[in-house]
């Protein structure tokens, strides 16, 4: 069983949460351009190793959350509100390696 | 040199040294040999043998599972190319292709899907007379039970697609399903009644380790290495073409390199820049203690999210679909052995006190669209044959043959050239969900 340290709830087991993709990926708005929409859908980072990530909790206090993960052992080092700056004090980006 | 020139330079020297291996022959298996052996009481050779690694290859294959070991065999057997190094940096079969539940069919969702599987349907007939090795194939049947009306529309389109395509696939009511399969609950009791279900007879199973053993033992005989404990820790590039590649055991140089790591296919691809759209996620299967046989055929229900099959040794198999996050860890949960068995008893009421031997998971690549990437990349000489998902054990035989086709002309075989790199960027996806999210 998988416990992730919600900053709202406490720890609670990983399957009240649903995993909402890799922190930090936007949208361009300001393009119509379909090849960069498309990246945008389909092209994520799939690192082996340190990830940041976004999570939802979806059967607790509903709250979108920003952790990071090790996708090698499933360890969280870190949990935080979503928008958070990371522990290094960067904001987003998929892969903190 | 273009890819069709290192090609052509590979043939001419790979072609005599192939005759000359072959004309020694493998050690062939028979019910003869069996007996022999019995009364002298003598030892069974090393079905493949161990090499050092050398200096240089003309092919290096990374992953030794289903789809590297076919390559290796195809480009051997089929085009005289045997200056082929396999690498593997666990065991062979490590992968996916020794932790599947083994199911094979061809009733996919797109004209491109079931022509390509069910190659492999047809090469899997006769692989064991061809590689001179019992895998056990076994067309048992494969029923994908609809428990919805969306469900049921989708089946129907996937039969009308199949029949088209010439494949044996028909939805059939629910009472013609409790005729199959005795001991399901067909009646409207469970939550989800079964309404009916997509019913593929050549669908079955096959035993997995024996394909993967197959293959190398034959890809073995015909000159190809198989090098284990081997880690590709680099792929070396010059002007946009493959060199070679580093490993753990030193490096060697090679002018086409081939991507068959399936779980970690963007760690090999990263190597060179390539991105990919893939997501790693583990996969879990569980499976009983044995008994009788009693499940005729393979049984699949997406609503409920779970499948069964029985083997010939009686136990029951289970899976579902993939854990809801990426991740390369392959552990088991609880939570996936709590959800199989309660929808497992909705289907089967009467295996209650069964109790579960193993769990185990292995690693899938997601693609967006549920379909294969395979073929060139924008590096020279890098090719991949990844995105294998959690249903690429089945494209073993036809993904060999046509990388092997592709390595050997330097040409993309027709049946592969849907599932090209290209597509996510042009916006040409291959939307197989509807027919491999749960049934793998
Ligand atoms: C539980 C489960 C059930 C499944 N059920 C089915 C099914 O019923 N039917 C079906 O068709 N498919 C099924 N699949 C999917 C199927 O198992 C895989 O798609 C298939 O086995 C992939 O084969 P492969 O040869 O491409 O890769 P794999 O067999 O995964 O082999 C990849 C190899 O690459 C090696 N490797 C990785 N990195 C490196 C490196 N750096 N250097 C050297 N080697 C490396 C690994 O050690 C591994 O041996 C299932 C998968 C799972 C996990
Ligand atoms: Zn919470």
């Amino acid at each position: 069983m998988i416990l992730i340290d919600c900053p709202y709830c406490g720890p609670r087991n990983s399957t009240e949460f649903r995993h909402a993709g890799e922190a930090g990926k936007k949208r361009d708005v300001t393009t119509n351009d379909p090849a960069v929409w498309r990246r945008y859908l389909y092209q994520q980072d799939n690192p082996l190793g340190w990830v940041r990530e976004n999570w939802f909790h979806t059967a607790g206090c509903r709250q979108f959350l920003c952790a990071e993960r090790n996708t090698q052992t499933n360890e969280f080092r870190w949990v935080a509100p979503a928008g958070s700056p990371g522990p290094d004090g960067a904001s987003g980006n998929g892969s903190a390696r | 040199m273009s890819h069709a020139e290192s090609v052509a330079s590979i043939k001419g020297t790979a072609g005599a040294q192939a005759r000359r291996r072959r004309s020694r022959g493998p050690a062939r298996y028979s019910a003869l040999d069996i007996f022999r052996r019995g009364v002298t009481n003598s030892d069974w050779p090393r079905s493949f043998r161990q090499h050092d690694l050398a200096k240089s290859y003309d092919v290096v294959i990374i992953g030794a599972g289903v789809h590297g070991l076919a390559c290796a065999y195809y480009l051997a057997a089929n085009h005289g190319i045997t200056n082929v190094a396999v690498l593997d940096k666990s065991y062979m079969g490590g992968g996916g292709s020794g932790r599947n539940t083994a199911i094979i069919r061809s009733n996919y969702l797109t004209p491109e899907g079931v022509r390509f599987y069910d190659r492999s349907v047809v090469l899997y007939q006769n692989l064991a007379a061809d590689l001179n090795y019992n895998v056990m194939f076994s067309q048992r049947g494969h029923l994908t039970l609809a428990h919805t009306d969306a469900s049921l529309r989708t089946m129907n389109w996937r039969a009308e697609v199949n029949k088209l395509q010439g494949i044996n696939s028909s939805v059939i009511d629910a009472a013609e399903v409790g005729r199959i399969v005795k001991y399901l609950d067909v009646s409207d009791r469970p939550r989800y009644p079964i309404l009916g279900a997509l019913y593929h007879p050549p669908g079955g199973i096959i035993r997995h380790d024996a394909v993967n053993w197959g293959y190398a033992r034959a890809a073995d005989h015909l000159g190809v290495q198989i090098h284990q404990q081997t880690e590709v820790l680099g792929i070396e590039t010059a002007g946009g073409k493959v060199t070679g590649v580093r490993t753990n055991r030193g490096a060697i140089s090679a002018p086409i390199v081939v991507n068959c790591t399936a779980g970690w296919a963007t760690t090999i691809s990263d190597m060179v820049d390539v991105k990919m759209p893939l997501i790693t996620h583990p996969l879990q299967a569980a499976v009983t203690e044995p008994v009788k046989v009693f499940l005729p055929s393979v049984i699949v229900s997406g609503s409920l999210h779970v499948y069964v099959s029985q083997t010939d040794r009686g136990e029951l198999v289970f899976g579902a679909s993939v854990d809801p996050y990426p991740s390369y860890s392959m552990r088991g949960s609880l939570e996936f052995t709590e959800s199989v068995a309660s929808h497992i008893l909705e289907l089967i009421p009467s295996i209650g006190s069964l109790k579960v031997l193993r769990q185990w998971a292995g690693l899938c690549d997601m693609t967006p669209d549920y379909s294969p990437i395979m073929g060139v990349t924008p590096v020279d000489g890098f090719l991949v044959d990844v995105g294998w998902g959690t249903y690429g054990f089945k494209a073993g035989p036809v993904s060999g043959e046509a990388m092997a086709q592709l390595i050997a002309t330097g040409r993309v075989p027709e049946i592969i050239s849907a599932f090209d790199l290209a597509r996510f960027a042009d916006g040409r996806l291959v939307g197989e969900k509807g027919a491999a999210s749960v049934g793998h």
